[in-house]
């Protein structure tokens, strides 16, 4: 199917997206429809991630960044189901894809730039100039500093893909192990317990990563906003 | 040189720089274990960090990864 001239087709990829997208919505809501003031498991649940982000961004970014906690909270809780539904065996990963990260890290750095120039005009431009460094050294200085700036996005996005990708990548390494050993015989079966306990273990590191580059992808958008907001540092 | 065997020792040396990131998580989890058997109440605090610390450490590793799994299916 296509639009315009673009490929807009409706690919297992974007329906694992609505199915996150629709599980996220249901766990938000579920959790608050009774909203009690003593809450309970499900309720505690949805106001522990609330508070994680919220925490987060309070200390991060400081009062103002209270206005952009919507937009953290749901990039945490996008990234955060994409991930640990990609964990359930033949599913779909939709952050192990590059295109995927990088559209989510592209907005952040557009956005987070945006912000910047909006809220100080020029001023912004002091970001680059780290105050204190000598008269002489400041060309290397602002050099470095707007290259890593400009870097920002593809560390972002290839930092979650790539750990995705990698972790996955090692399992199906070592279930082949197992498979490839059990089919030598008896002593293959017996054989075939290591690579298959290092699997489980690295199933359950896997859903630690999972969760923590989640993190990692919401505090490193505020730590840049943090930047935007408060360029003189 | 064969191809194949220019691939082989290039991914070899690629994989290298996992070196540089085993020794960087070593320092990290050493310095907080340092730092939380020295003053255990402070240790919660730090946790956090601990794991964001990990979390960029362990980013380093993985993108050795990637280039050579680049250079064994793309290359």
């Amino acid at each position: 199917m296509s639009i315009g001239g673009l490929d807009v087709t409706f690919t297992n990829s974007s329906l694992m997206m609505v199915i996150v997208v629709s599980l996220v919505v249901l766990f938000m809501s579920g959790g608050m429809r009774k909203n009690a003031l003593v809450p309970g498991r499900w309720q505690m649940m949805v106001e522990m991630t609330y508070e994680l982000v919220a925490n987060m961004v309070k200390e991060n970014v400081g009062k103002e960044g209270k206005a952009y906690f919507p937009f953290i909270f749901t990039l945490f809780m996008f990234v955060l189901g994409c991930n640990l539904l990609g964990m359930v065996p033949y599913s779909f990963t939709v952050t192990s894809h590059i295109i995927v990260t990088f559209a989510l890290a592209a907005v952040v750095f557009v956005g987070v730039t945006l912000i910047g120039f909006f809220k100080h005009g020029f001023g912004f431009l002091k970001l680059f100039v780290p105050s204190g460094t000598p008269l002489w050294l400041l060309p290397l200085i602002v050099l470095i500093e707007l290259v890593s700036y400009l870097v920002r996005p593809i560390t972002l996005s290839v930092r979650l893909c790539a750990n995705m990708l990698a972790g996955h990548l090692m399992m199906k390494i070592f279930a082949g192990f197992v498979v490839g050993l059990g089919s030598l015989g008896v002593l293959g079966v017996f054989g075939a317990v290591v690579p298959f306990t290092v699997n489980v273990l690295l199933t359950g590191l896997e859903f630690l990563v999972a969760a923590l580059q989640a993190y990692v992808f919401a505090i490193l958008t505020c730590i840049y906003l943090n930047d935007a907001l408060h360029p003189s540092h | 040189m064969e191809l194949e065997a220019a691939k082989a020792i290039g991914m070899g040396i690629a994989a290298i720089a996992m070196g540089g990131a085993g020794i960087g998580l070593g320092n990290i989890f050493g310095s907080y274990l340092n730092g939380a058997l020295r003053n255990p109440s402070a240790a919660p605090k730090v946790r956090g960090d601990l794991l964001l610390g990990f979390a960029l450490t362990e980013a380093i590793a993985i993108f050795a990864l990637l280039v050579v799994v680049l250079i064994l299916f793309v290359l």
